[in-house]
């Protein structure tokens, strides 16, 4: 009985699994297929491969411009993010609490307001300065949606500091600075990795936000765009190419620390 | 220097791009085109082709969020449960998707919807009429449930396991019957997560253009498409800000709703 019962919960989950990914094996196979039809399967090879590699520029330009991108606002979220966390740590009650809200406003926000609002300001500022939008607005634009990540995944771990090791360092004679970089720092540190691999996923994954604030294409607007028009069995192959890599980087994560932590 | 100064470039930073911009959508909701004070277009986010519009959003979501829970609660016991959360890989199995780009999974199951798509065809193969799968409301939902899954079974997931055990064998050993011990003991304790992942669903599904626009073939409209055509088609500045205004209200009114079932309040069984 209780064996069957484990074999039931188990057929549960193959169904589930089978749900969530027949979509994408679909996409793989087809990848592989000769012809642009969905309806007939002949091996064509590398065929759409090579196509996006060597005849899809947009493609490759839209890939470069979201990994651009992406790193950049990681970067730039983490300095901010840390720095706002610290300073926010070290706040009078008030107006940290005030900070916070400051910094839920954007995550409980729906995107497509995040990108409209935006939009409105991109657009006002231009029609006095030169202010095209592109690359600069939507690195603003995944800056602001990524810090509050970063801050609150710093956030806990200064909450769990001992108060007193950064005091201790500053009577033992240390400079503010460089006890935030030898005391602050080592201990916050998992709390950075853990914001900075949010920020990155979330950055390379928008599409609303993107869409709104930018008029080159990211990887995301460009599929919209050709989901719009119809097959494009370069954007399967594209599909297969960043599963199999996403596959990879989380089997790695997995095997050096507990999965849970970063999700 | 005080420390708390470092506070300060994050502070302006977050004012400059998210309160700055909230007010842009404020002064084009109460004005008309000539820049003149005006509640006109706040006044036709109350007119019945916006509350149908409006009323059509909250259902899928709203569909798409029971869903959601129903496939979702079991496949989060069952990988939270001994027999099975010794396979890390299972689990990660499941939240892998959420990695994915949300727009290749889209065009992924557009792929499986379409009229010469997979369904389809193997229903031809075996003799069947094909059938009108894109372009419905049941194709959006279909969508909606398979882009939004994960973010219900990983909350979830997270408040079973940081369950104490020994509660659960306490109301075993005082003889409970298993369904009662999951009325009265595992559901609500798990009842966090479970708000917290009604949360990550329902918040982008009643708010998505992205998914409707592709499977619904543009169909129908949902509230996200109504504020993406007023600003990219129409270039109804006004109207659109309207009903942005109108979507930020939803978001807090349920938010607000949800915090007030939760008996955990502030401290949410976090998303990561």
């Amino acid at each position: 009985m209780k064996r069957l019962f484990k074999y039931l919960k188990g057929t549960y989950l193959g169904l589930l699994l089978l749900l969530l990914y027949s979509p994408i094996a679909v996409m793989i196979v087809l990848s592989f297929n000769q012809s642009k039809s969905r309806a007939n399967f002949s091996w064509g090879g590398l065929k759409w491969y090579y196509e996006l590699f060597y005849e899809s520029p947009e493609i490759i330009e839209a890939l470069k411009l979201t990994l651009t991108v992406a790193i950049l606002a990681t970067i730039i979220s983490i300095v901010l993010g840390t720095l706002g966390a610290i300073g926010i740590h070290a706040c009078k009650k008030g107006y940290a609490t005030m900070l916070m809200n400051l910094s839920y406003l954007p995550m409980t926000m729906p995107d497509i307001v995040t990108g409209v609002s935006l939009m409105l300001m991109f657009v006002f500022v231009n029609t006095y300065v030169y202010f095209p939008r592109g690359f600069v607005t939507m690195l603003i634009a995944h800056i602001t949606f990524d810090t509050p990540y970063v801050l609150f995944s710093v956030m806990p771990k200064l909450k769990q500091m001992n108060p007193n090791a950064y005091e201790a360092a500053l009577d033992l004679g240390c400079r503010p600075m460089k006890a935030i970089v030898k005391v602050i720092l080592p201990e916050i540190s998992p709390g950075i990795v853990t914001g900075g691999l949010l920020a990155f996923t979330m950055s390379l994954d928008d599409f609303v936000i993107s869409f709104f604030t930018s008029e080159s294409n990211n990887l995301s607007m460009l599929v919209y765009a050709a989901a719009k028009r119809g097959v494009e069995p370069t954007i399967y192959a594209l599909s297969t190419l960043i599963f199999i890599a996403i596959l990879i980087l989380l089997i790695i994560i997995n095997k050096r620390s507990d999965l849970e932590s970063i999700s | 220097m005080k420390r708390s100064y470092f506070s300060g470039p994050y502070a302006l930073w977050m004012v400059l791009f998210t309160i700055c911009p909230m007010i842009f959508v404020l002064y084009y909701a109460f004005t008309n085109g000539d820049g003149g004070f005006s509640v006109q277009s706040i006044l036709e986010c109350l007119e019945p082709t916006t509350i149908r519009v409006f009323l059509r959003s909250v259902k899928l979501a709203f569909i798409c969020t029971v869903i959601c829970l129903i496939l979702g609660y079991p496949a989060a016991q069952i990988l939270a449960s001994k027999d099975f959360s010794k396979y890390k890989l299972l689990f990660v199995l499941f939240i892998l998707p959420m990695w994915m780009n949300f727009l290749l999974r889209t065009y992924a199951t557009m792929s499986l919807l379409e009229r010469r798509g997979i369904i389809n065809t193997i229903l031809e193969r075996f003799g069947f009429e094909p059938l009108t799968l894109i372009g419905t409301e049941g194709a959006v939902v279909f969508g909606m449930v398979y882009n939004y899954l994960p973010f219900m079974i990983l909350p979830i997931h997270t408040a079973l396991k940081k369950m104490d055990t020994r509660v659960i064998e306490a109301a075993q050993d005082l003889g409970a019957n298993p369904l009662r011990v999951f009325t009265r003991v595992i559901f609500p304790l798990s009842i966090p997560g479970v708000i917290s992942g009604i949360t990550m669903v329902f918040m982008p599904a009643v708010t998505t253009f992205a998914i409707s626009r592709l499977l619904g073939s543009g169909n129908f409209m949902l509230l996200g498409d109504m504020i993406e055509t007023q600003f990219l088609e129409m270039h109804d500045w006004s109207f659109g800000s309207a009903l942005s205004m109108f979507m930020m209200v939803i978001i807090v009114l349920s938010i607000g709703l949800l915090n007030r079932i939760d008996p955990s309040k502030g401290e949410r069984s976090g998303n990561w």
